[in-house]
């Protein structure tokens, strides 16, 4: 933490430095939010008024728009895929992580260091450099145009981080616990998951949203894997529905808000939460 | 069952899973990337061992060699241009949201929004903003600029820029955030003394704050490097899988995707060429972190 930077009591040259950083601030504030602000109100107008008067309010609020893309175009249902291959997809990266986490920081054995840099090295590895082998792969077990091709996919994305979180979140809780719980009788089964894992709930919570976030997001795995339109997520719908309408701006701001603005709703309860969880890898 | 084997079971019990699905769907198909990098195909049927040879054709022979380095270079682009803006005003902004400026908690939520929003979706926002007659032109007209219209992702020589403008415009809330929680960590006592000094801000900034931070400037610059080299929505969803116009914006992303799923040369998927092009991805990741890591970390303090 360092000095505050105010116009009271400031120099002149500090004044007028701190009136352009906030110029600054502002201006791009707007630059973040008009865009969105416009996306919204385009999306109540006709593609006619969108052309024509791109910055005007909607005449209207006509939300026919919504009914056409959410119920008619499949919207409703890609949206409920995403939902579910994302749950299903952070119940294994939480479970299999936090497992493993457990098992590299609460025991010590020769191979602790190896399994663990093993791990680790999923972070560095860009997956999509390996998307042929994958299919080739995926083919293979017969899971190409299956939801389960992409959940397996993301669960994996997802361990090597969570496994670095929580693993430092452990190696933190005194041993002390532990042989007071094993005298008790748990066994290890028992310790992680009424000692340990109530414990790391703060860390659990951060990395569901470190993981959640990109896997809700992901366009690339499943632009490969998923042809069939009934296990589309969202951001695989949005792209086919972009090249089949790609003239009917007031569908197509429609079908943008639907993809972004549940996201942001969810932002502005949570901020705090989303700010921390997505650099949790980036910041001590 | 003595104490030591009930422990090893508990051990294998709690990271076999993970350990399964991270070697079969991480490190199984990177060795098999390399492995078949060295084959040739017939389609998903893996032929011949041909040793280097497709490496070579990416690096030396036609079409691949000039698709190949033309995209390799949009990814120095990409790279260079998201270090210079992207990351020096992410630093800027971290900066000046932790002097504390009047509304910065305020200002801190509303440049991490865009983070959290799919490239997909930014992509195809921005795609229709900055089409010709989309929101930006249009702006300029009102402004009294209209000299400056241009069709942003029409013309060769700006729409890789036009392009990398709207990822930052995505992005730079992450750098921004990471660089504010390095400076809010720098212990005070460290910049009470160079107060007592009477070193201005600038030199605290450049002296005390920058050799303070340098783990997150290499993070931040691993992970650029990263992101700069796996760029493919982007370009699919304002530029198109080929790199419109004339492949201007295509990367090694887009041109990885047309060699292994519908081909640069002959419309098929050639498995071999792909392969290699994913192993150089590999290689270049690897090699570009290595590198920054051994460059910064030398520059690194310790308190």
């Amino acid at each position: 933490m360092i000095s505050d930077l105010r116009l009271k009591n400031a120099t002149p040259g500090k004044k007028i430095l701190i009136i352009f950083v906030q110029l600054a601030f502002i201006c791009y504030s707007l630059i973040i939010f008009y865009p969105l602000f416009n996306m919204i109100i385009s999306s109540f107008k006709s593609t006619r008024e969108i052309l024509r008067f791109p910055f005007a309010l909607p005449q209207k609020l006509d939300f026919s728009s919504y009914k056409t893309v959410w119920v008619d175009r499949g919207f409703g249902h890609f949206f409920f895929n995403s939902v579910w291959m994302t749950t299903v997809s952070m119940i294994f990266v939480l479970l299999f992580g936090s497992m493993a986490a457990y098992g590299v920081s609460r025991y010590a054995y020769r191979m602790r260091t190896a399994v663990y840099m093993l791990f680790l090295s999923g972070i560095m590895l860009p997956l999509k450099a390996a998307i042929i082998p994958l299919f080739i792969l995926m083919k293979k077990l017969g899971f190409v145009d299956k939801p389960i091709s992409v959940i397996l996919i993301f669960i994996a994305m997802g361990l090597p981080s969570t496994i670095f979180i929580l693993s430092g979140f452990m190696k933190t809780i005194p041993k002390d616990l532990e042989y007071a719980a094993r005298i008790d009788g748990c066994n290890d089964w028992m310790i992680y998951r009424r000692i340990i894992m109530p414990v790391i709930a703060p860390a659990i919570a951060l990395v569901t949203i470190y993981n959640a976030v990109p896997i809700w997001n992901d366009f690339f795995f499943p632009l490969v894997f998923l042809q069939n339109p009934a296990y589309k997520p969202l951001p695989l719908g949005l792209t086919n529905f972009f090249g089949q309408y790609s003239t009917d701006w007031s569908l197509l701001f429609t079908a943008l808000t639907i993809a972004i603005l549940p996201v942001l709703i969810l932002y502005v309860f949570m901020a705090k939460y989303f700010i921390k969880g997505m650099t949790a890898g980036a910041v001590k | 069952m003595n104490t030591k084997t009930a422990e090893r079971r508990w051990i294998l019990f709690f990271i076999s899973p993970a350990l399964v699905v991270v070697l079969i769907i991480i490190l199984l198909p990177l060795f098999m990337s390399l492995f078949n990098s060295l084959f040739s195909w017939r389609q998903l049927i893996r032929q011949d061992f041909i040793g280097l040879e497709n490496f070579r054709k990416v690096f030396f022979t036609e079409p691949y060699k000039t698709r190949f380095f033309n995209a390799l270079k949009n990814n120095g682009l990409w790279f260079i241009v998201t270090m210079l803006i992207q990351n020096v005003g992410g630093l800027l902004i971290g900066y000046f949201l932790s002097r504390r400026v009047w509304a910065h908690e305020f200002y801190k939520r509303v440049i991490f929004i865009p983070v959290l929003f799919s490239i997909v979706a930014v992509g195809f926002l921005w795609g229709l903003y900055l089409s010709p007659n989309g929101l930006v032109n249009g702006f300029l007209k009102i402004v009294g600029l209209p000299q400056l219209t241009r069709a942003w992702l029409g013309d060769e020589s700006i729409a890789t820029f036009s392009i990398i403008f709207v990822n930052i415009w995505r992005w730079i809330g992450f750098p921004s955030l990471v660089f504010l929680a390095a400076i809010d960590n720098v212990p005070m006592d460290c910049l009470e003394a160079a107060w007592l000094d009477g070193a201005t801000d600038r030199r605290v900034f450049f002296k005390v704050i920058l050799p303070l931070i340098v783990p997150s400037i290499l993070i931040i610059t691993v992970l650029t490097i990263i992101g700069s080299l796996n760029v493919f929505e982007q370009i699919y969803t304002m530029a198109g899988l080929d790199g419109a116009p004339n492949f201007s914006t295509d990367t090694i992303g887009t041109l990885f995707y047309r060699t292994a799923f519908g081909s640069v040369d002959s419309g098929n998927p050639e498995i071999g060429i792909g392969s290699a092009i994913g192993v150089i991805i590999y290689l270049l990741t690897f090699l570009a972190s290595v590198a920054s890591i051994v460059v910064l970390g030398k520059k690194e303090i310790e308190l």
